[in-house]
């Protein structure tokens, strides 16, 4: 067990070394002359050759790949080249609306999600199931800020039940924090839960066939214990999965939005720095969160082993 | 020959002709048969045509210049003269909703199809090629690790904005689950004895690869294909929405509704049309993809 989780924590450094060489590389494999492109086009001579300088443009490929590397295990992500900060300083001032936001939305939609498939996968073939699983085909093409706006104009504009936009510091009490994450987390997780939906009820259906239910039905078992204590149980494994995968989903629209919503997360850091071209940011950013992703997933085969005694690696 | 020769006597019982209790099987044929089994496909394909039709008929729709400015008539509620209102800089919102049908299908189509090249190209290698398998998949999980849209603003941060760009950086965030895809059906027929059978008579590689392998990585990859021009349409408008997609030039879903941003919740309308085609494209390309997979695999069907 400990073996094995220690094996999956360095299998990731491997994952983690090819995600920071592509992410370095694609200053070199662009097409054109990147340092020109993030100058803009009224850009002088001499500042395409002042931002050289500062990618490290001019020098050769692996001494530059050496030293960042270098710095980057050491925290160091580099330097802003608009604001002159440390990208690692303006990240981690970005961190608590984004991450705030990732750990609602996850709660959120995998309390809804999951009874969600279990209901559907109980009630298969009827119209509950052909509902929700209409809903599940919506949730996946409705992109997340159109989600976003709709969700703001009626309960914050309409209704105002809502706050409309903005962030308020966990620090300042839970209820004012949470109240301003609501909408956005149910925007953000339309797509997540239609997709754990979808996973919950597929992997139900196979379960609720095996022997050992017709067993606990037969020895008069409820239906709710059946359905949450031993199928749910038995169906988990494909379910973790999808909710860990889902979380690049997360990501991806937790910028977006962050800039429905104007929240001052890392989203909005990303906005910014494409505006600016300021690449030393967004490698920061892609970095960090690709870091999350390999972690999440980590996190996710350590729970395999602890949900289904049966995989032994 | 004894069975035929010889005389069935008249007092032996034969045996009865089955009764004829099962009610006749309705056979429907043609396009309205396959309505009504696929009825899935059927929505999805036509809501797509519309779409399609849309694009390719844009100029002929009614629509007036998309990139017009007219600043005297800006931000003008939908009428009879507009029919989705005006933009901030009196452009009218109705053509530009037609016109950006154009962007978000050829980017979404594009991306399908380049995908699915470079995929099947490296999933061939990965599969075939042993030695190149354990490197060629590490570089496709470390792609995987990076969620799309952030690899694709990574890419846009460092060209130009243009379609062409926005397809490629698209392409690059997507090809990895394709190749992984098609290395998975290879190694899965490298086992066949068909396989094993056609390698003993001596045929080629390639041939191989033509007549036994194509065909079978066909319908997974026609399913992620679908799936894969879904994302990379909201891909693309997420682009635009946050800056990083089309040129402001373009008129594209995205960006029309990256410009409506800023007078929203005072002129909903200019986010809410272009919001709306999208939805419905994106939705129709999911139905047929949902309902292509059905169609495709069965066993899958049963399941999802």
């Amino acid at each position: 067990m400990l073996a094995h989780i220690f094996r999956r924590i360095v299998a990731t450094i491997p994952v983690m070394a090819i995600v920071a060489l592509f992410v370095f590389s694609l200053l070199y494999i662009a097409p054109g002359d990147p340092a020109a492109v993030i100058a803009g086009e009224q850009a002088s001579p001499e500042d395409v050759e002042k931002i050289r300088k500062g990618l490290g443009l001019d020098r050769p490929f692996v001494s530059r790949f050496g030293e960042w590397s270098w710095h980057i295990l050491q925290a160091d992500l580099g330097t802003s080249m608009f604001t002159g900060l440390p990208v690692t300083q303006l990240i981690v001032q970005r961190l608590e609306p984004t991450l705030s936001l990732m750990v609602v939305t996850l709660i959120l939609s995998i309390t809804i999600a999951v009874p969600m498939g279990v209901i559907a996968a109980w009630k298969a073939g009827t119209w509950v199931d052909r509902g929700l699983m209409a809903f599940a085909v919506l949730g996946f093409s409705v992109p997340v800020f159109v989600v976003g706006y709709v969700l703001a104009y009626v309960f914050a504009l309409e209704l105002d039940w809502f706050p409309v936009q903005g962030y308020t510091p966990l620090s300042a009490g839970f209820w004012p924090w949470l109240e301003n994450l609501v909408l956005p987390a149910i925007a953000l997780g339309c797509v997540y839960i239609a997709l754990i939906a979808r996973i919950t009820r597929a992997s139900m259906l196979e379960v609720l066939q095996q022997d050992y239910i017709r067993t606990a039905r037969s020895k008069g078992m409820g239906q709710s214990g059946i359905l949450f204590v031993h199928a749910l149980k038995n169906a988990a494994v494909p379910i973790v999965t999808v909710i860990g995968i889902g979380v690049a989903l997360l990501i991806g629209g937790a910028v977006v939005t962050e800039s429905v919503f104007a929240i001052p997360g890392l989203g909005r850091l990303t906005i910014d720095a494409i505006v600016r071209r300021d690449y030393p940011v967004i490698q920061g950013i892609v970095l960090l969160f690709s870091l999350v992703y390999v972690l999440v997933n980590l996190a996710v085969d350590v729970i395999y082993t602890l949900l289904d005694p049966r995989i032994r690696y | 020959m004894l069975g035929s020769a010889v005389p069935v006597p008249a007092d032996v019982a034969v045996e009865p002709a089955m009764p004829d209790v099962l009610p006749p099987i309705k056979v429907r044929r043609g396009l309205a048969g396959f309505v009504y089994r696929h009825p899935t496909i059927a929505f999805g394909a036509a809501l797509l045509i519309a779409m399609l039709s849309i694009a390719v008929l844009a100029p002929y729709l009614g629509t007036v210049d998309p990139t017009a400015l007219s600043p005297a008539k800006r931000t003008r509620a939908p009428s009879a003269e507009f029919w989705f209102g005006t933009d901030m800089f009196g452009r009218d919102v109705y053509s530009r909703v037609m016109y950006g049908a154009r962007v978000s299908l050829t980017v979404g189509f594009s991306v399908a199809i380049l995908a699915s090249l470079a995929g099947l190209a490296v999933g061939l290698i990965s599969g075939f090629v042993r030695w190149a398998d354990g490197i060629i998949m590490r570089i496709m999980d470390g792609m995987m690790s990076i969620p799309p849209i952030l690899l694709a603003v990574a890419l846009m941060a460092l060209t130009r904005a243009s379609v062409t760009n926005v397809v490629t950086a698209i392409t690059i965030a997507e090809f990895p689950r394709v190749a992984r895809l098609v290395r998975g059906v290879v190694l899965s027929l490298r086992e066949q004895p068909y396989v094993d059978a056609a390698v003993a008579a001596g045929t080629r590689g390639p041939m191989i690869i033509l007549r036994h392998i194509l065909p079978n990585t066909l319908a997974p990859m026609t399913v992620q294909a679908t799936y894969i021009c879904a994302s990379a349409m909201i891909v693309e408008a997420i682009l635009s929405f946050i800056g990083a997609g089309t040129p402001p030039s373009v008129p594209s879903w995205g960006n029309i509704m990256a410009e409506g941003r800023a007078l929203w919740q005072v002129k909903p309308f200019i986010v809410f049309f272009p919001a709306v085609f999208l939805s419905l494209t994106v939705l129709a390309v999911n139905l047929l993809g949902d309902g292509l997979r059905d169609m495709l695999d069965p066993r899958m069907a049963k399941r999802l």
